[in-house]
């Protein structure tokens, strides 16, 4: 089943998603958690 | 605050996201945490391209604060690129969609300026202050509004 357009999927690779943003021309979120996962 | 589709598709269409949790990913979180100075949990940053902050949010926000962060945001990552075109509707997107939240009333203020840089047209900025009139008075925002009557 396809995942809902909604869900988020996290990359854990700042570099990497630093990358990707350049080529996708898109900014980068950084989120700091400590939330139970 | 991620829970919620709205937060989701906006993340999804703007962002490329991390999430440094600090004991899955315990070493990267204390590597970029120290970089950019994250001292505190949740912290979220929205860097352009070149990995240079343009956005902070410290701690939980409900749904609709936590959008407009992220949209005010993405608007000020555009004002800073100098992409007026891109900044102004988001920054009136934010001031129209939640005008109850902290975002805001610094939304406003940011779609009259991102609207003369565009125009050049100081209407623009009478406009704004003349809409601070009528709210968000005790902000500085407002305050700093003043001046274009």
């Amino acid at each position: 089943m396809p995942a809902a357009t909604h869900q988020i999927v996290w990359t854990h690779d700042l570099d990497r998603a630093l990358t990707d943003a350049k080529a996708q021309h898109k900014l980068v979120l950084v989120d700091f958690t400590a939330a139970p996962m | 605050m991620y829970t919620d589709p709205r937060v989701g598709d906006f993340i999804n269409e703007r962002f490329v996201p991390v999430r440094l949790h600090v004991k899955h990913q315990h070493d990267d979180f204390e590597h970029v945490g120290q970089r950019y100075g994250a001292l505190w949990t949740p912290t979220i940053l929205i860097l352009d391209e070149g990995g240079e902050e343009r956005h902070r949010i410290e701690g939980f926000l409900p749904a609709d604060d936590f959008l407009s962060q992220l949209m005010l945001g993405a608007a000020h990552a555009a004002f800073r690129r100098n992409d007026y075109a891109a900044a102004e509707p988001l920054f009136t997107r934010v001031a129209e969609q939640f005008p109850r939240t902290e975002a805001a009333p610094e939304a406003l203020y940011w779609s009259g300026v991102s609207r003369y840089r565009t125009t050049h047209d100081a209407s623009a900025l009478k406009d704004t202050a003349r809409a601070f009139s009528q709210r968000y008075q005790s902000t500085s925002w407002a305050k700093k509004a003043s001046i274009w009557q």
